[in-house]
């Protein structure tokens, strides 16, 4: 049966409560007082996630091959011809509509609950802060773009909540915007995003014209063709023949929106933008940049899956590039001092997994680490926010260390989430992580080797972090040390909450082989089946075998090896990390400088833009104003000249002319006229005089008539 | 009743006072003056002439120019106070503007 219910049927309001505060916010939140304010962004996230809970509630209650909702609230873009690269001629349409299945069970989840959580703990950490309802507002438009993203039901819907979150995102990085290098961030993050958005924008095109669907499904639809979902579409050309399987266009497709990946998910070479985002206030940092919308790379790469499981190629280089992601952060975390930058590398190198289990086929894998990561990583962003409020401010941890006693919630918190990226098992990093290093394994033996020695350099970074934060004696100094402080229960509720998860919250995805049946992977496979006739036997169902316990073992084995190297260099002190920089001092260098990375972008790309807007600026000086703009004022005023000699010269001339000429022909005339009225008189009177003589005839006659 | 030429007579005595008086007279109330003679010399003969012929349209003529005469007079007044005001002389020879 196809489920049904009040929830699922209500499934447009999951975005709609945090648009409206955010409407709310950006308009009158100024006047509104600071609770207000926070009862209203909070409680708008909070209702999201009651309904989200609500729906998934309802479409669980259905059997797995149903778990599936959709609707479409009405046509957004309306139906036009659009002719196929094959030839045909389609009515296109986009709509606007909501889809759950439970591949947007599992983000939605994550996104409110995380969302709400981290909603609650900014209440305490952004109290003390300037523009607290802009900051709520941002962070509920968050809310409402990344909502949007992951109940979409077709490419373009979902592009407008992509678009969405990378504004947001923007904002949020800029928040503390009078800070230059905050602003230069955000700038940062939002170019870089623009490269990786035109080819999800590509990807959708070349999509459309391919298939002649964005849909992403057609299950759940009742009123529409069969293929009017990319699933079926694939599914109708591969058996018509129209397209075989690994055909060059699955590839560009997939490595077009896989483009789009990695700049949403921080992925080689577009992963610059990621530490500079730390300039963010430090909820932020959890939400956007470590929980949620870095993870929508990856909900998108697993979205499409049908296309990818048609592209080998495309695989191949998903998970090189992930791996080789990882590994690069990775190494990049071992000597940043700054302990955001820290967790911004571990994200970037957690991103790579995901990647990597992607490529390697293991999109459910993907998915779990995509949830495992965001407790834990939402969890150590916040206690890393929390340490922060705690020493007023300082973020490098060369001044911390010694507060294991002095701030013990946060610092337990911190630890449980740092045992869950190590991969100690039962924790959630384990599992999901020991998951992608089973699955990767299977399929590509050389890339795992790489993700291992990863697992390695990640225990031991975060346990240095660990250590140099909490343990050894207090590095700050006497003013910072006399404030440090536990942060509020707005603040430590979340962190307690999110560590429960970070613990339990792989128990779902149990492996077969160690007693679990791996649930996960079984619910979400209803979003994975396989495109099309039997591409490869490589994601068979997994066996206990014994390479799979070899292969956990040698995970934890690794996993302890970091962590006892990290205690060794930073707590008991037996290695000196100085010592061993000085005698590396040329590798030290370059991972302290991050590789050089943001210097050679600068001078490949920064730079030669900038040189273009220079040059386009001379031209625009010289050639446009110099020559057309000068050119032509200098045109107008030579006409202009012209046209004044002839209105002198010729117009003018004319009538002065005509009165010279009347002055000069009346040159004898004028000296009658004297002004002296006597003269005049005497003038009429000599008139009168010869007229009279002139008619005395008939004067005559006039008189002899009347005598 | 005396004959027609006599009264022409006096008008023409009349007239040519008036003449010599606006001609040759400096002072421009006395030129007004000089003119209600000459008007007064036309009157004469229009009576004249009306009552040879026993019509009496002249005489209406005469009373018309009498009006006319004392109109002349006020406005004249008028613009010679006026000019007076403005260049505090009276002499003819003096408002010489309207030459070229």
């Amino acid at each position: 049966m196809t489920p049904t219910g009040y929830f699922l049927e209500h499934l447009w309001l999951i975005p709609l409560f945090p648009l409206v505060t955010a409407a709310l916010m950006l308009f009158i939140g100024r006047r509104l007082p600071n609770a207000v304010v926070s009862v209203l962004c909070v409680g708008s996230v909070g209702l999201s996630f009651a309904f989200a809970l609500g729906a998934v509630t309802q479409l669980l209650s259905a059997d797995p091959e149903y778990r599936v909702a959709q609707h479409i609230l009405f046509e957004w873009l309306t139906p036009g011809q659009m002719q196929l690269s094959t030839g045909h001629l389609i009515r296109f349409t986009a709509d606007w509509g909501y889809l759950l299945d439970p591949l947007s069970c599992v983000m939605v989840l994550v996104v409110t609950g995380v969302g709400f959580l981290i909603h609650i703990y900014s209440i305490g950490y952004m109290g003390h802060e300037g523009g607290y309802y802009r900051f709520f507002g941002y962070m509920n438009l968050f809310m409402f773009s990344m909502l949007t993203l992951v109940l979409a039901n077709n490419m373009l819907l979902m592009f407008v909540g992509w678009e969405g979150v990378g504004l947001c995102s923007y904002l949020l990085i800029g928040f503390y915007f009078l800070k230059k290098s905050a602003s230069d961030a955000g700038k940062k993050a939002f170019i870089v995003n623009r490269i990786g958005d035109a080819g999800f924008i590509l990807g959708i095109l070349l999509t459309a014209v391919t298939l002649g669907t964005i849909r992403f499904t057609s299950a759940g639809l009742t009123d529409v063709a069969a293929t009017s979902g990319i699933r079926q579409a694939l599914e109708a050309a591969l058996h018509s023949n129209a397209l075989a399987a690994g055909a060059p266009v699955f590839t560009t497709i997939a490595l077009l929106l896989f483009v789009g990946a990695c700049g949403k998910s921080a992925q080689l070479p577009l992963y610059v933008w990621l530490p500079d985002a730390m300039e963010g206030p430090t909820p932020v940092s959890a939400l956007i940049h470590a929980a949620t919308m870095v993870t929508a790379g990856v909900y998108m790469v697993v979205r499409m899956n049908a296309i990818y499981q048609l592209s080998q190629p495309a695989r191949d280089v998903v998970a090189v590039v992930g791996v080789v992601t990882a590994i690069f952060a990775a190494s990049m975390a071992l000597v940043q001092n700054d302990i955001k930058k820290v967790l911004a590398y571990s994200t970037i190198s957690q991103l790579g997994y995901m990647f990597l289990a992607l490529g390697a086929g293991a999109f459910a894998a993907g998915i779990f680490h995509v949830m495992t990561h965001a407790f834990f990583k939402a969890l150590l962003f916040l206690g890393a926010g929390s340490v922060i409020h705690a020493m007023s401010g300082e973020q490098d941890i060369q001044k911390m260390g010694g507060l294991w006693n002095k701030i013990p919630v946060t610092a337990k918190t911190f630890g449980v989430a740092t045992l869950a990226i190590a991969g100690v098992p039962p924790l959630a990093g384990f599992v999901s992580k020991d998951e992608i290093l089973g699955r990767a394994f299977e399929t590509h033996p050389g890339l795992w080797a790489i993700g291992f020695v990863t697992a390695g350099i990640t225990a031991f970074y975060m346990f240095r972090l660990m250590f140099l934060t909490f343990f050894g004696y207090s590095r700050a100094d006497d003013h910072a040390q006399h404030h440090i402080h536990e942060s509020p229960q707005t603040m430590t509720i979340p962190l307690m909450i999110l560590a429960v998860f970070s613990v339990i919250g792989g128990w779902i995805g149990w492996p077969t082989s160690l007693g679990g049946s791996n649930q996960f992977e079984k619910f979400l496979e209803p979003v994975m089946f396989r495109v099309g006739p039997a591409t490869e036997a490589a994601s068979t169902a997994q066996q206990t075998s014994p390479t799979e316990y070899f292969l956990m073992i040698a995970s934890i084995a690794i996993a302890v090896a970091g962590i006892w190297l990290a205690y060794e260099f930073y707590r008991t002190k037996r290695f000196a990390p100085e010592l061993v920089a000085r005698k590396m001092s040329g590798f030290y260098r370059v991972l302290f400088n991050k590789y050089y990375v943001d210097e050679i972008y600068d001078a490949l790309f920064v730079n030669r833009t900038k040189d273009l807007g220079t040059l386009l600026g001379q031209f625009d000086a010289k050639v446009i104003d110099g020559v057309g703009v000068d050119g032509t004022g200098w045109l107008t005023r030579f006409g202009s000249t012209l046209s004044m000699w002839w209105d002198k010269w010729i117009i003018d001339g004319l009538l002065n002319f005509g009165a010279k000429l009347t002055q000069l022909l009346s040159f004898p005339i004028r000296f009658l006229q004297t002004g002296t009225f006597s003269s005049y008189a005497l003038l009429i009177l000599v008139g009168l005089a010869i007229l009279l003589a002139y008619y005395q005839q008939h004067l005559h006659v006039v008189l002899r008539g009347a005598r | 009743m005396l004959p027609i030429g006599h009264y022409l007579f006096l008008g023409l005595a009349l007239f040519i006072i008036g003449v010599i008086g606006v001609v040759t007279r400096r002072n421009v109330i006395v030129i007004l003056m000089s003119i209600e003679l000459i008007l007064n010399a036309v009157n004469i003969n229009l009576v004249a002439f009306s009552r040879l012929y026993g019509d009496v349209a002249g005489q209406v003529f005469a009373l018309f120019i009498i009006a006319d005469a004392a109109a002349e007079a006020a406005v004249g007044l008028g613009i010679i106070i006026a000019f007076f005001r403005n260049r505090e002389t009276v002499l003819e020879d003096e408002m010489d503007l309207l030459k070229w």
